[in-house]
């Protein structure tokens, strides 16, 4: 009884809060940006080139608050449990959308708990060997894993991770299973890549490019649909010789579920401006990422995106066997 | 030539006013939050992190790495005067630095601490100027297989690090492995021991459990016997290491650079191995191996030594390779992106000033905490006599702001608590700490490399053999193994152990 008389109490001061925030000028006070992995990181950079263009905009501070661990889940979930009153905003990768198929016994529902504000970025990842491998390009590659599948050694950052997601693709086009060297990380990964203790992986561009620049590691093709600004000459994988194998590494920014409409339609506009903001785009082009056309860096689209991602990548993780939980 | 106008060129930058002005500013928030349990490097720099997007990326770069390494000096202060290491490389100051703390001798324990990281500083600083490249080049060539085998002989020197019985010690040793164990797998991200709670997937961190079995055990056994501690502060007798002590410490110095300085290049855990690693080689090589663990100047000269200059040489890696070798170098190599840089093996060429400015700067930055840390001695010794109603609550509070900083999640603060009971229980058994905790760091790493390794040979055992890197540290192992269990050898243990 007191339990429902406190909840009571405690809705009723939310109620009251959000409605006098609403009446208030919003944003009244820090916005808080949950990012679901360490500091430092790519998909911290990203949160926080974002974070710091959008506070500009919307003429407030934002602050991004690291809440990692199980594969961004941790964060999710603390986002699920805060105020919507658009004081509490998430950020995170593609990885929201194969969390789902990943961990069966997640607390929340990657759809319906979230209110989609929009769409950040598509990220480019690589594929990438080590230097003295002998395949010269994407149709030798696949030649010599087809003759040699029992000894090659596929590298990945960790169960879940984007470079995992990629190789998990990889080998379902081929329609066969290689031996996979799971790392803790893409630095350790990188790392062995570039002593050549591993043979080849993919992984984002944030991590390669510059070792591909300086001729440490091969790299074969892009998984991007169309190649990219910071290494034009690199083919896409599509044309490489795999047709139909694209892997964006997307960020996209949500709410609580209940965010009222308007906050959330202020972040959205509040996002596509910040986009556009040329020193964003040029860290972005660093990372050999891109912002997000401002169509979609909208709650509809991100919607839209989500869907299809789950639906996507839930049977390729299911046929794979993998679980992260 | 080159490398005199290289050096040149680092001086023209790091002399400037403004960043002269950063990198004191960096090692002196270093110092502060390295004085302050829990409260680590990487949770400040996070912190700092937005701040650093408004500076120039050479300025932002000191500062930061300042905060780095000014931490490793500080980071022995709560350890020796409180018996709260606040980071992982200070796990091993603490066992003697705390013993010469109670015997009166702390400003003794902190000057010695100060000086030997100067030493190693400087000349880690000068190893990295000249020989950054190829030590990462060499680094590299440590794949899985070395790794695995470096930490079997890792493991078998924390034995050494017990001072009671060994039947306990190896118990302490299986207790941090087990312990080691919680968290999801990395190759199948099976969970296991994590009954369902999310917090635990990624395992439990060390920081939670030093700071658990060390600090807040150490506050329970204190608050028990009340009399304990006034009598510590009427003992504090010299600040400054004596004609004697000098002697004793100048070959721990030296050793405890070099193996500092060669573990912090690998990637991985290189800093805390380096101290403890130091620790055991000191207390097997010196004449006083008695008095380890009874408050032996070497028992802090050594690894203190040896963790700072791991953190200097840890920066081979990132500014070599852009590849991060702990937590702080990853954000480091995330305020480079933020500034536009792009982290890689392209740096040294591309940026000339900001890769010779930044080890410029760091010799600097040593000599500066040397002046900062030398005469805060005497106040420091200080805090130890404030009364303990008074140190102990500041202490607690401390650990939980410390601790929740980490991931902000209150779970890692409740852990830390349980921990503390548990290492309370430990003390009353008569069983150490710190074996479990180097068993508790080495374990997953050791588990990880093993089946990587295994992997890549397609399960095949005889590779930790067939690399030579790796056969030498196997055969070195085993050597240990052999010496240690002949009798003669055994009765000799036992003697230095049971006095």
């Amino acid at each position: 009884m007191i339990h429902r008389i406190s909840r009571l109490l405690v809705s009723a001061l939310v109620f009251l809060g959000a409605a006098q925030a609403y009446a208030e000028q919003y944003p009244a006070k820090v916005i808080t940006i949950i990012v679901p992995f360490a500091a430092g990181g790519p998909s911290d950079t990203i949160a926080r080139l974002t974070a710091q263009a959008m506070g500009t905009i919307l003429k407030g501070t934002m602050i991004v608050e690291n809440v990692a661990g199980a594969g961004g889940t941790i964060g999710a979930a603390r986002l699920t449990q805060a105020k919507p009153d658009g004081y509490t905003l998430f950020i995170h990768h593609i990885g929201h959308a194969t969390a789902p198929a990943l961990y069966r016994k997640l607390s929340y529902d990657a759809m319906s708990d979230f209110e989609p504000v929009g769409l950040i970025n598509d990220g480019a990842m690589t594929f990438v060997a080590r230097k003295d491998f002998p395949a010269k390009d994407l149709k030798e590659l696949l030649a010599y894993v087809a003759a040699n599948k029992d000894k090659v050694n596929m590298a990945n950052a960790g169960v879940g991770s984007a470079s995992h997601l990629c190789g998990m693709l990889f080998m379902s086009a081929l329609k066969t299973d290689l031996t996979t060297i799971p790392y803790k990380g893409t630095g350790p990964a990188m790392n062995d890549l570039l002593g050549g203790q591993v043979d080849f992986m993919c992984d984002q561009t944030t991590n390669t490019t510059s070792h591909i620049k300086a001729g440490k590691i091969k790299v074969y093709g892009v998984t991007t649909p169309k190649r990219i600004a910071s290494m034009p000459e690199v083919p896409t994988m599509n044309e490489a010789g795999m047709p139909n194998f694209t892997v964006t590494v997307w960020h996209a920014l949500y709410a609580p579920k209940g965010t009222p409409k308007a906050i959330v339609d202020q972040l959205s506009k509040a996002l596509q401006d910040a986009l556009k903001d040329p020193t964003l785009k040029q860290r972005f082009a660093d990372l050999g990422s891109e912002p997000v056309a401002q169509e979609r860096a909208t709650p509809e689209a991100l919607r839209v995106q989500l869907k299809s991602e789950i639906e996507k990548w839930g049977p390729i993780i299911k046929n794979a066997g993998v679980f992260a939980d | 030539m080159g490398l005199i106008d290289n050096i040149g060129l680092g001086f023209s930058v790091a002399l400037s006013a403004i960043n002269l002005l950063y990198c004191l500013a960096g090692v002196f928030l270093g110092t502060l939050i390295g004085v302050l349990p829990g409260l680590g490097p990487t949770a400040t720099i996070a912190m700092l992190l937005p701040v650093t997007f408004t500076l120039p990326p050479v300025s932002a770069l000191i500062m930061l790495s300042g905060i780095y390494y000014g931490s490793q000096y500080g980071g022995s202060t709560t350890s020796i005067l409180v018996n709260v290491p606040g980071e992982a490389a200070s796990v091993v100051t603490a066992l003697d630095g705390y013993q010469m703390a109670l015997k009166g001798r702390a400003g003794v324990a902190l000057a010695t601490a100060a000086i030997g990281s100067f030493f190693a500083g400087t000349v880690a600083t000068v190893i990295l100027a000249l020989f950054a490249p190829p030590l990462a080049e060499i680094a590299l060539k440590f794949g899985p297989a070395e790794f695995f085998s470096l930490m079997v002989l890792g493991l078998l020197a924390s034995l050494v690090l017990a001072r009671g019985s060994l039947l306990h010690a190896t118990g302490m040793v299986v207790l941090g492995l087990l312990l080691g164990l919680v968290g999801a797998d990395v190759n199948t991200g099976t969970q296991r021991y994590t009954f369902g709670i999310p917090q635990l997937a990624d395992g439990i961190g060390f920081v939670v459990v030093a700071m658990g079995m060390f600090g807040l055990a150490e506050v329970i056994r204190n608050l028990e016997n009340e009399d304990d501690r006034p009598t510590i502060i009427s003992k504090i007798t010299t600040l400054m290491p004596t004609k004697e002590d000098w002697k004793r410490i100048i070959g721990p110095i030296l050793r405890g650079t070099a193996i500092g300085s060669a573990l912090g290049i690998l990637p991985g855990s290189g800093s805390i191995l380096g101290s403890f690693a130091a620790y055991a080689i000191e207390k097997k090589v010196s004449k006083n191996s008695a008095e380890f663990g009874k408050g032996a100047i070497e028992g802090v000269a050594a690894p203190e030594s040896a963790n700072n200059a791991g953190a200097q040489t840890s920066f081979i890696p990132m500014l070599t390779l852009g590849i991060p070798s702990n937590p702080v170098m990853a954000l480091m190599i995330g305020a480079m992106v933020i500034q536009g840089i792009q982290p890689g093996p392209s740096v040294i060429t591309e940026q000339p000033a900001l890769f010779w400015g930044i080890i410029v700067s760091m010799w600097i930055g040593n000599l500066f905490l040397v002046i900062l840390n030398l005469p805060m001695v005497g106040m420091w010794v200080k805090i130890v006599s404030v009364p303990y109603q008074y140190l102990f609550p500041a202490i607690l509070v401390f650990c939980g702001i410390g601790v929740f900083s980490l991931n902000n999640t209150e779970f890692d603060v409740y852990l830390m608590a349980l921990f503390g009971l548990v290492g309370y229980i430990f003390v009353k058994l008569d069983c150490e700490p710190a074996p479990m905790l180097l068993a508790f760091i080495l374990g997953p790493m050791m588990e990880e490399y093993m089946r990587r390794a295994l992997l890549l040979s397609r399960g095949d055992p005889m590779i930790f053999l067939q690399r030579p890197i790796s056969a030498t540290m196997l055969a070195l192992a085993a050597l240990a193994i052999i010496v240690a269990s002949l009798p003669m050898f055994y009765k000799k243990r036992e003697e230095t152990f049971r006095e």
